[in-house]
């Protein structure tokens, strides 16, 4: 039987004296019939692939198809490595360089982890694998920090589809911004109160975010929402670290987000029919893209 | 309704750069290659859409061709298929249906089988339709597909015979164009079934057609 709910998560936690990796991990070995050691190695497989993507992405100005992205992490690393600093110091650099270079580098068909999705697969990499060099987090703290991300998003995607054709982008960077709060809060040492508190403050303040993708392609505003949101998700834990709560229990922020995405006008959800998507620049490029595909 | 584990939601590694337009382009290929189950030399694609209008910038024609051909949606080849694959023929061709799913295709293999699916996001997957019979298969599981005339006593018969091997069903679905005419079914299985078990099935009369379809494992 699989957690469905945090409320469930809670208890199991509380009532097991465990954590959601934990508890994760030996739900993952009874349900594929394979031992704990197994599901570890292969979370691992997922960590050290999102290492890759980062230093692949990092080192690539290759443009993607539409020609219009791909070469902005590298002016990041520049600037990083020219004697500027982030205002918030080398971990916050490196949260924003390898969010990017990880989005940058779905764009071109470079190889990544979708984590929820491909378009968010840039949040969760950032925030982990900057945070792993930065505090040295030995390699089980980081499957670790995977293993409490990934069941956070399981248990969201039990209540919503995790597609933006769904449920909007709430549903893929939200969700990528939540699943990456709860887990740096569960490495910083939170309970599960402030693992659930950070995952409800992230959730809740993305609430509505439409997707409304430029000629429906994984590049604006998808790449640099990855970066953006990756902070975002620093930010609830640091709320959720000093005992600031949600009023709202996550459940029902959930239940909360369910309900945006039904209410959300499909024309938002990856139709690209309106928003950014129908923007005067935007349907430029679209007549550009499209004598391209003809050709 | 299935409830979702770790690595439906960390997962896949896959080359991007969209879970529906890419991997689950991907798989939906791998699927049909894996429905068919025999060397494929020419495949005619039509792209349903968001599918349609999309699909360029995503490398979804990129993504169906490397299925067909049995590359895994982590394969970096992907993005320069069309160059490395010379010797099996294709083609695309797009359309607007809004009575189908937003990402949708229809496959045809070499001028015979006709195989129509949806990327229905992350990266899942739904067959719905083969040559014509509605299914409804994810390749989460292995499924034994059959085509047979309507009469009574086939479920139990072809249960029967995985049960002699002791194989677990998961699920089991049947349709039929009209009473007593050409029926479907499709079996989801907790383990591959030995090859001995599709050829009793297949010997059984009035069974038209069986294969056994292997699930995803990328």
């Amino acid at each position: 039987m699989i957690i469905t709910t945090f409320d469930e998560l809670k208890k199991a936690c509380n009532e097991n004296n465990k954590t959601i990796w934990q508890i994760t991990q030996e739900e993952e070995a009874v349900n594929g019939d394979i031992s704990v050691e197994d599901v570890r190695k292969e979370v691992l497989k997922h960590v050290v692939t999102m290492r890759e993507t980062i230093q692949t992405g990092m080192n690539s100005t290759e443009k993607s198809i539409s020609n219009w992205c791909g070469d902005d992490c590298a002016k990041l690393v520049k600037r990083y490595t020219s004697n500027k600093h982030a205002l918030f110091g080398k971990l916050f650099e490196k949260i924003i360089t390898y969010a990017f270079a990880t989005s940058e580098e779905n764009l071109r068909m470079g190889r990544i982890v979708a984590c929820p999705t491909a378009g968010s697969c840039g949040i969760v990499p950032g925030v982990l694998v900057a945070y792993a060099e930065e505090y040295n987090l030995s390699e089980d703290e980081q499957i670790n920090f995977l293993i409490t991300a990934g069941k956070i998003g399981s248990i969201i995607s039990n209540k919503v589809q995790l597609a933006g054709a769904v449920a909007g982008c709430q549903a893929e960077c939200g969700v990528a911004s939540a699943m990456c709060a709860g887990a740096l809060a569960q490495t910083l040492g939170g309970d599960i109160d402030v693992i659930l508190n950070a995952v409800a403050l992230a959730m809740k303040n993305l609430l509505g975010l439409t997707c409304d993708p430029v000629c429906g392609l994984v590049e604006v505003p998808c790449i640099k929402r990855n970066p953006i949101l990756s902070v975002h998700a620093v930010t609830a834990v640091e709320l959720a670290l000093a005992g600031i709560e949600s009023k709202i229990p996550v459940d029902e922020v959930i239940d909360a987000m369910r309900q945006t995405g039904q209410l959300m006008s499909p024309m938002l959800k990856e139709s690209s029919l309106a928003g950014l998507a129908t923007t005067k620049t935007a349907l430029k490029l679209k007549e550009k893209i499209f004598e391209k595909q003809t050709k | 309704m299935n409830q979702k584990g770790l690595f439906d939601v960390i997962s896949p590694i896959m080359v991007g750069p969209s879970s529906s337009h890419t991997a689950g382009a991907v798989r939906l290929g791998l699927m049909a290659k894996n429905i068919y189950s025999k060397p494929i030399k020419k495949v005619d694609f039509t792209l349903y859409n968001s599918f349609a209008q999309t699909g360029f910038g995503h490398g979804t024609q990129k993504a169906l061709f490397a299925g067909i051909l049995g590359y895994p949606v982590y394969d970096k080849r992907i993005k320069n298929i069309f160059d490395i694959v010379k010797d099996t023929k294709y083609s695309f061709s797009y359309a607007e249906d809004l009575s189908r799913h937003p990402n949708s295709v229809d496959i045809v293999i070499n001028d015979g089988m006709k195989i129509s699916g949806n990327s229905i996001g992350a990266g899942e997957i739904k067959i719905i339709e083969i040559n014509g019979f509605s299914v409804s298969i994810s390749g989460t599981y292995h499924t034994i597909l059959l085509m047979y005339k309507d009469k009574p006593g086939m479920i139990s018969t072809v249960s029967k015979i995985i049960q002699s091997e002791n194989i677990n069903i998961a699920s089991l679905h049947c349709d039929r164009n009209e009473k007593g005419g050409t029926a479907s079914m499709y079996i989801a299985l907790d383990a591959y079934a030995p090859d001995s078990v599709v050829k009793s099935i297949a010997n059984i009369e009035d069974v038209y057609y069986t294969t056994q379809i292997r699930k995803l494992d990328a």
